[in-house]
């Protein structure tokens, strides 16, 4: 018995034998001439090994890599480091949960539908949306199908996203439409990093997307883009981030049509960028040429409550080609685990993480300006995250090469002299105290940056 | 678990778990209407409740009493692998080592993460027969999108712009020309034959100058291998196709034969299919894709590579002009290719070989077991999955797939796959996987053995099944016609 299989070869032997059927004679459907002959390949081994010795390896590994847990990490740029409450590892860890499929058999799946209802109740309440799908896969891939959306709901080819989108997300969407035969305009941000006044006009987009709060961490305001997709008649997008829905409009609320973004904030794990969890709600009218699967609600014979998947016709299992996207993967595990996070969080400690991750922010973006050797980029508020520059040039590579030493990982190079600087709820003024500190210190005494 | 659960907005709202969660604020807190202006601030309180910690925990331990997975019992969902997912596996992921790193570190600080990458890339590579693997996509079909835009992108760059047709076998799963539509391509269906497999004179009639390349399952979706795969690339390859290996049904072939030996330029797997990572209600997956080496610069970016100074040392390369670019953000579901890499460790070739062996045999077995019962409508022999159909049942007692899948649930089964593949009617589709005990297959084969004869019987026992279960048979027409997908 190999691994897992709970059966042996002489049970499986006789069993097969007892139907009139041999061992030897399983892949005989299988030509010859493709058949692996010689196993000898270099990757792999030839027995498998003991749980025992998986765990030396991969903890090997693991202890090869430096942490953010273990230093004091800067980084943000689409994946944010907020404090994962310990309940949601249980409730997800739950082999009913876990090990179980999309829920096609109802009666067998009343946990994950009803799960998936209150995400999307959520994702509803947040972003102020009427419609909400079961999740997709990440907050890059929800852009790229929420603009996919907005040209199947107009029949127009062309969207226009501004440049304060994540460069990764933007990355997909020229992907998505490079293949799809689609166009993208990419919108400059104005002198003060957002995009306003940079809107186009003319009837032939399909729609418009911003993201909030942007690349840089500022707060747009999205009544322009409302107003502007309104006047072109063209459907309005935000790519934004549920935490700081706590403090802020909601798209809903200033009337965008399409709300995206990626919800790995809400207590999942950084994981080295993945798996992550996108979500994707709109207003009522486009409900049918959502993509990804929904769950609704409905009754039973009896009519007792029950949770199903619902408006199937446009899915790729029914419609093929024609459906509204090849998707049938969902996050529905992290879309769950999101959902605990709010639940367990509530109205007022979502709006904490939020306060607080938007205070320190604020404090660490005054206290490195105070240094004298940066200044600020744009002068308009952001949220968790900022960009400063070096005021007298210089390589921010080399300053985060030096930082990793004092087991510090800085923030994000966007180029030599702009440094995109990320803070949770989770750092504490001492250590941004001592951030700031050492960082001052490397550049007067050390001459890191060099020159 | 008969009993109904309450939404969790419906709970009494107890008071906030904000101060035992989190930490107090230790910076002072701005005026942020001042910072922010009052317009871009929100007037009244997110309208989410306020619970304790323990409502939470029995809100979702009561719900998860409505699922079933893996660990309840035989889950024979056909087409969908439900095989054992590792325990230890779980754990591994969750190492704070792989856990807390972020996907934009430098590449020095991750050299565990890009070494565990690069194995995986070499293992799937001998287990595939391919030249190269990415882990970008996140799940199989998005790993078909992925693939299918490298043949895009192939074609584009050899300046073939008219090779706007992808060939798909009617028999296919619908994410394939799902997929390949979302690339604009046009899809040809070709037919299968009586027997259930590609009809080759169909495929050679269908095979013109404007196809770009083919979409295969193989064993295909009725569960039989295609044993005319050798001559199906070659026709595509000759007239300057490229081939697509679908591989929802990798888990029939592993270490016996391989879809780079069968002739295909890309292939991607499901990993919670063929190496047992858990599919979590509905992901998430992920969903490597691999590539023959005419295809490489096509990779999505960045690509893994050895350091050429020194060989123990692994980057990120972005400098890949011809790449398709990114199909989502970072590198991939990486956490997943942990568990995937854990089990393909705790199995060998040796042990793959017998994961394919297993996952046939106790297919074989069950369909031998349940002949008499029900209408076999293929008679090749059947690899990890098979069909039988409700027609007799239909035919004598008005009793169809559903009811039969539902009746299944009263006996503790997970039903098989329903109503797929479309070409066949009334279909069941059973998958025990490698991993199936002795007696959930005995168990299986008795419960449907009897069910045939409940059918004979008292049909009404099968009409109005599930009997057990939280809810009866929900309506889904309601569902949909008033949707009610929020409160």
């Amino acid at each position: 018995m190999s691994g897992y299989i709970p059966t042996s070869r002489e049970k499986r032997a006789e069993l097969l034998e007892s139907v009139g059927l041999k061992l030897d004679n399983l892949f005989d459907a299988i030509p010859d001439e493709i058949k692996i002959k010689d196993k000898n390949f270099s990757g792999l081994n030839a027995q498998g090994l003991s749980e025992q010795e998986i765990i030396a390896q991969l903890t090997n590994l693991a202890e090869r890599n430096q942490r953010v847990d273990q230093y004091d990490s800067y980084l943000g740029a689409g994946f944010y480091d907020h404090y994962s409450p310990a309940v949601i590892d249980h409730i997800i860890g739950r082999q009913e949960f876990l090990t179980s499929y999309t829920p096609y058999q109802a009666e067998m799946s009343q946990g994950t539908l009803q799960a998936i209802f209150e995400w999307q109740s959520y994702i509803c309440r947040l972003t102020g949306l009427d419609v909400s799908n079961s999740s997709i896969y990440d907050g890059a891939s929800a852009a790229a199908e929420a603009l996919l959306l907005t040209c199947r709901q107009t029949k127009k080819d062309k969207v226009w996203v501004s440049e304060g989108l994540n460069p990764e997300y933007l990355a997909t969407i020229k992907t998505y439409f490079h293949a799809a035969g689609l166009e993208v305009e990419i919108g400059a941000l104005n002198e003060q990093g957002t995009a306003a006044g940079t809107y186009p006009s003319g009837d032939d987009y399909a729609g418009f997307l911003i993201q909030s709060p942007n690349f840089f961490g500022i707060v747009e305001d999205m009544r322009e883009l409302v107003k502007k997709a309104e006047q072109n008649q063209v459907l309005s997008v935000v790519s934004c981030d549920l935490i700081s829905l706590a403090m802020f409009k909601s798209p809903g609320e200033v009337g965008v049509d399409i709300a995206c973004g990626e919800a790995q904030p809400l207590g999942i794990p950084l994981n080295f960028g993945g798996p992550a969890v996108g979500f994707l709600a709109a207003k009522q009218k486009l409900m049918r040429k959502m993509p990804g699967r929904i769950a609704g609600q409905t009754t039973d014979t009896e009519g007792k409550i029950a949770y199903v998947l619902t408006l199937q016709a446009r899915e790729q299992h029914i419609r093929r080609e024609k459906a509204t996207s090849n998707i049938c993967t969902s996050q529905a595990l992290l879309a769950t685990a999101a959902t605990i996070y709010l639940a367990l969080n509530g109205r007022s400690g979502l709006k904490e993480v939020a306060e607080q991750s938007a205070a320190k922010a604020i404090y660490l973006h005054n206290k490195l300006i105070q240094t004298g050797l940066f200044e600020a980029i744009y002068n308009k508020p952001f949220f968790r995250e900022f960009a400063v520059k070096l005021r007298y040039g210089g390589s921010l590579d080399a300053l985060n090469k030096k930082l990793l030493e004092h087991r510090v990982i800085g923030g994000l190079a966007l180029s030599d002299d702009v440094w995109l600087l990320a803070v949770t709820e989770k750092k504490s003024k001492k250590a941004m105290d001592d951030f700031v500190a050492l960082v001052a210190n490397l550049i007067r005494h050390e001459n890191v940056l060099g020159g | 678990m008969k009993y109904q659960t309450n939404l969790i907005f419906d709970l009494p709202q107890t008071g906030d778990n904000a101060n035992r969660i989190l930490k107090k604020c230790d910076v002072i807190k701005p005026n942020f209407a001042e910072f922010y202006g009052e317009h871009l601030l929100r007037e009244k309180d997110l309208n989410i409740p306020n619970l304790s910690e323990i409502q939470v925990l029995r809100h979702y331990t009561n719900m998860s009493a409505k699922n079933f997975g893996v660990e309840n019992g035989p889950y024979p969902l056909g087409s969908c692998t439900m095989k054992y997912n590792p325990k230890v596996n779980e754990n591994m992921a969750n190492l704070p080592g792989f856990r807390n790193t972020h996907p934009l570190q430098p590449t020095e600080t991750v050299q565990g993460n890009l070494t565990l990458l690069y194995n995986l890339e070499q293992q799937l590579n001998d287990i595939f027969g391919m030249d190269h693997f990415t882990f970008q996509p996140s799940a199989g079909a998005h790993g078909e999108l992925t693939g299918i835009m490298m043949i895009k992108a192939y074609h584009e760059a050899n300046e073939d712009f008219e090779r706007t047709v992808m060939l798909i076998p009617d028999s296919a799963h619908g994410t394939n020309p799902a997929s390949a539509a979302m690339a604009e391509f046009e899809i040809r269906e070709i037919k299968s034959n009586a027997d259930g497999l590609v009809d080759v004179e169909d495929l050679k009639q269908k095979i013109d100058d404007k196809i770009a390349g083919i979409m295969l399952t193989n064993p295909n979706t009725l569960g039989l291998f295609e044993k005319e795969v050798k001559e199906i690339t070659g026709l595509i390859h000759e007239a300057g196709g490229l081939c697509y290996y679908d591989g929802a049904n990798a888990n029939a072939i592993l270490m016996q034969t391989r879809p780079g030996d069968m002739g295909f330029d890309v292939v991607h797997l499901n990993v919670h299919k063929t190496f047992g990572t858990p599919h979590g209600g509905g992901g998430p997956g992920a969903g490597p894709v691999g590539i023959k080496k005419i295809l490489e610069p096509f990779l999505p970016k960045p690509v893994i590579k050895k350091l050429d100074a020194d060989q123990t040392k692994f980057i990120l390369d972005y400098d890949r002009p011809q790449s398709i670019g990114k199909v989502r953000a970072f590198t991939g579901s990486f956490s997943v290719c942990v568990k995937t890499y854990a089990y393909i460790l705790a199995y060998g070739k040796q042990g793959l070989a017998e994961v394919s062996e297993a996952a046939v045999a106790n297919a074989r077995y069950l369909l031998e077991r349940v002949r008499d019962s029900y209408h076999v409508p293929y008679q090749e022999p059947a690899m990890h999955e098979f069909i039988i159909t409700a027609a007799w049942q239909k035919e004598k007692y008005g009793i169809i797939t559903t009811d039969i899948a539902k009746r299944l649930i009263d006996y503790g089964y997970h039903p098989p796959t329903v109503y797929f593949p479309l070409i066949v009617q009334e279909a069941m589709m059973f998958e025990p996987t490698d991993t199936e005990t002795l007696e959930g297959l005995e168990g299986l084969a008795d419960a449907l053995n009897a069910i045939a004869k409940e059918a004979t019987e008292n049909p009404d026992l099968l009409k109005n099944a599930p009997h057990n279960m939280s809810i009866t048979r929900p309506d889904e027409t309601k569902a949909a016609r008033n949707p009610i997908l929020k409160v």
